[in-house]
């Protein structure tokens, strides 16, 4: 089974941000960036599909050069081989204009299966992979659990709202996109950190795919939210803060 | 010109945020002067259509057909965009649920367009709105603009419109043909299950304390018990917690575990992602303590510690005992 996993590169999680002389988009310079933690967990579900199933792993990323960190990551991880495609300021494509520079990417190569994270920890969307689907005129499914092979297709374990699931059949090719936390991710090791070195990475320049990239929608504004409720920020040494608490939670919200 | 509210039913009931999407796509046709109407899909939901008839809305658009009995994501997508294509609505309104996650960005892709998803307001600029939605985990918001003739596609949050807010009034009910080949849906989806039915139903509870990340290992939830125990309370937790097994999912709360609104919710080492706080934020008073001074936690919290929960959940259970 030939499987593809995208995956984007988002700044780290506990960062603190800072909105750039733009005024739509957060200063990159100081920031550590890691791989989108539901693309992790993508690469995971195909490295475990293809040790069950045999096949082939591709890692495909969109962004700039920074990203060879985490193309470097997934063949670490144990991804056969990795496409780059080169594109300085993605956070300036909408989800339409970044899907099509995957399909661009991805659809010469013919996959059975592409995983994509659910969503990411940057602008949320969750629908990058639905749109590559449509794009690549793929069946899919969202928010994606298990998966196992079955006859010619697939049947996957979709998580519903409210604690419910569902099992879903599909043909192949087909689209999933992957829940956080579904398995334990692995670690590289260093045999596959020094495997990593020779394995084959593509680099395609986004320009090049012959894609639109005027995006339809755009960030006109960004800034940090306004507190809608009135924070009592209590200070002083973890015993005094406590006391403070105590006191408040019994005479001011009268809950304990 | 016109506003259409997509609203999402499930076994002939509406899902609750479907109130809440016409409530946000009656706001937008009242500011921008357009007329609203609303469409829903399914099978033998005549019921359902009769109920949404009762709202202030110009049509109420029925897809009734075998084929859309149980949603699939090509179904869904196919009925309604033959209804865009002769309506032409400038605006189409969603609720942010899993299932329009599932089809919407398909639908908004075959007319060139993105969906501005998880929305939680919008403000008119020169006559066009600004749709105002989270980045970066909540931590920042943005205002995006959509350019082109349309139609625009957006997701409503949960909770950032009220229902009650939804007017009522009379509306005609148009039902609109399904027309759809054998081979068009690709998807077999099975019926709905439980893993567990819930042993502890967390919305009963009148406190809750609830781990997130912050918690570094799965017997540090001791000190977790501990606190809860000296409060009262329910442990609970985001979904962090429960992805690793430290506890079973039945203790999640967030969009995908369980909605709670108690008397008060102790927030313990959790950032506050978007997904955990629809789940928690209806809570009537609600203290955070997380390290980071700028978690998102603190925008809906009561009352705040930054700090460690090593040194401060210690001195809170002190605290507590000597009561």
């Amino acid at each position: 089974m030939k499987i593809i996993v995208t995956i984007k590169q988002v700044a780290n999680r506990d960062a603190a941000l800072q909105i750039d002389a733009s005024g739509v988009w957060i200063d990159e310079e100081d920031l550590d960036f890691e791989v989108n933690e539901p693309d992790a967990y993508a690469l995971e579900a195909a490295l475990r599909l293809r040790e069950r199933a045999g096949g082939e792993v591709v890692a495909l990323c969109v962004g700039p050069e920074r990203c060879s960190k985490a193309i470097k990551e997934a063949l670490a991880k144990g991804a056969d081989r990795a496409i780059h495609v080169e594109l300085d300021h993605p956070e300036r494509l909408d989800t339409l204009a970044t899907a099509r520079l995957l399909a661009a990417a991805a659809g010469p190569e013919k996959a059975d299966l592409i995983l994509t994270g659910l969503q990411s920890e940057d602008l949320g969307a969750g629908q990058t992979g639905v749109v590559l689907a449509e794009l690549l005129g793929l069946p899919h499914s969202t928010i994606i659990m298990e998966i196992e092979p079955a006859g010619a297709g697939v049947r996957v374990r979709r998580e519903l709202e409210g604690g419910r699931f569902q099992h879903i059949e599909m043909p192949l090719p087909a689209l999933l996109t992957i829940q956080s936390g579904i398995s334990k991710l692995r670690y590289a090791t260093l045999m596959g950190i020094k495997k990593a070195r020779s394995k084959p990475r593509r680099r395609v320049v986004a320009e090049e795919l012959g894609v639109d990239l005027t995006p339809v929608a755009a960030i006109e504004r960004l800034y940090p939210p306004e507190k809608t409720k009135q924070t009592q920020m209590l200070d002083g040494t973890p015993a005094e803060a406590a006391a403070q608490l105590v006191e408040k939670l019994k005479f001011e919200a009268r809950v304990i | 010109m016109s506003v259409l509210v997509v609203l999402e039913q499930d076994e002939a009931r509406w899902h609750p945020a479907s109130m809440e999407a016409l409530a946000a796509g009656q706001q937008l046709g009242r500011e921008l002067g357009q007329p609203v109407t609303a469409a829903v899909a399914g099978h033998r939901i005549a019921a359902l259509a009769a109920d949404a008839a009762t709202r202030k809305l110009d049509r109420v658009y029925v897809f009734d057909a075998e084929p859309l009995a149980v949603y699939t994501p090509d179904g869904y997508a196919a009925a309604i965009e033959g209804l865009i294509r002769s309506t032409e609505p400038r605006f189409v309104v969603f609720p942010h649920t899993y299932q329009v996650r599932d089809f919407a960005p398909k639908l908004a892709t075959r007319f060139n367009q993105v969906l501005v998803s998880d929305v939680v307001g919008f403000k008119l600029l020169d006559g066009k709105p600004l749709f105002v939605r989270q980045l970066f985990q909540g931590k920042l918001l943005a205002e995006v603009r959509v350019n082109g003739p349309g139609p625009v596609f957006v997701s409503v949050q949960a909770g950032a419109f009220r229902a009650t807010e939804a007017e009522t009034g009379a509306a005609e009910v148009v039902p609109f043909p399904v027309e759809m080949d054998a081979g068009a849906i690709r998807t077999r989806p099975e019926p709905p299950f439980r893993e567990s039915e819930g042993a502890v139903d967390l919305s009963a509870a009148e406190r809750i304390v609830a781990a997130g990340r912050g918690v570094r290992e799965q017997d540090d939830l001791e000190l977790i018990e501990e606190l809860a125990g000296a409060l009262g309370a329910e442990v609970a937790a985001s979904r962090p917690v429960c992805d690793n097994g430290w506890l079973p999912m039945e203790r999640q709360v967030g969009s995908s575990g369980q909605t709670v609104a108690p008397k008060l919710y102790v927030a313990v080492g959790i950032s506050g992602a978007i997904q955990h706080l629809v789940g928690m934020k209806g809570s009537r008073t609600i203290v955070a303590i997380n390290k980071d001074p700028d978690a998102p936690i603190f925008e809906v919290a009561d009352y705040g510690i930054a700090g460690d929960l090593y040194d401060v959940a210690p001195a809170l259970i002190e605290e507590l005992r000597k009561q």
